[in-house]
């Protein structure tokens, strides 16, 4: 599948698209990156005067790089169209902070992908190559009738 | 393995995965992993993974979805071991 294909397939749009580009994508994982653009509003409040981006917005992407687009691709092959998953759980480790402007770019290896749940290890690392964060990710895949 | 063998290593099993206000002692055969003990199904899932490591059996997806009480486990990996 071409891997413009996996991102026109992805449920988000603007303002919750986190994902800009895929480098990568296989059956063991995915690679791909996100430029977190200055004009974001949420960068208004969080946190007042000192813009850095949230924690949870980081985690999202990892989550839309790291177990969305994985999960478009290794159900690419199944009836069901437009594969959606919803996050199960995460545990994620924060290293050095994203400030407006930045490019990231997020690494997600399989862990395993068995009776509708994805899991997968995360890394993300700026434009410096830093570790920013890293974790594992679960999500289940919503069938239809149930969500 | 006898029942009573299976159903202690399955209670044991399912242990860490339950939620912190339903103790050990409320599984029963008859108790329903999801609407009883309250487990969600991501984690039912790796219920499942840890079933099959530790009986060593696989499971197909559809024998999963039937999977819905402790007696239906139980049911289950009898069958499957009986097949290997």
């Amino acid at each position: 599948m071409e891997m413009a294909n996996i991102i026109a397939q992805l449920p988000y749009s603007e303002p919750f698209l986190f994902v800009g580009s895929l480098e990568s994508v296989d059956e063991e994982g995915v690679e791909g990156s996100f430029t977190f653009r200055e004009d974001h509003p949420f960068y208004r409040g969080h946190f007042k005067g000192r813009p850095v981006t949230p924690g949870v917005l980081l985690t999202e992407c990892c989550a839309q790089v790291g177990l969305a687009c994985l999960g478009i691709y290794l159900t690419a092959g199944q009836e069901e169209k437009g594969a959606l998953f919803v996050l199960s759980s995460s545990e994620m480790e924060f290293y050095v902070p994203v400030y407006p402007g930045e490019k990231v770019r997020v690494r997600s290896n399989l862990h395993y992908f068995r009776f509708g749940k994805l899991k997968c290890g995360v890394r993300m690392y700026n434009a410096k190559d830093q570790l920013v964060c890293k974790g594992v990710l679960a999500g289940m895949q919503l069938k239809k009738g149930n969500g | 393995m006898n029942e009573d063998a299976c159903y202690t290593q399955l209670k044991a099993l399912v242990g860490p995965y339950l939620p912190e206000d339903v103790s050990v002692d409320a599984i029963r055969p008859e108790s329903h992993f999801v609407k009883e003990l309250n487990i969600n199904s991501a984690n039912l899932v790796d219920i499942v993974l840890d079933v099959e490591d530790e009986f060593d059996i696989v499971l197909e997806n559809e024998e999963m979805e039937a999977m819905q009480t402790v007696r239906d486990a139980m049911e289950l990996i009898r069958r499957k071991r009986a097949a290997r």
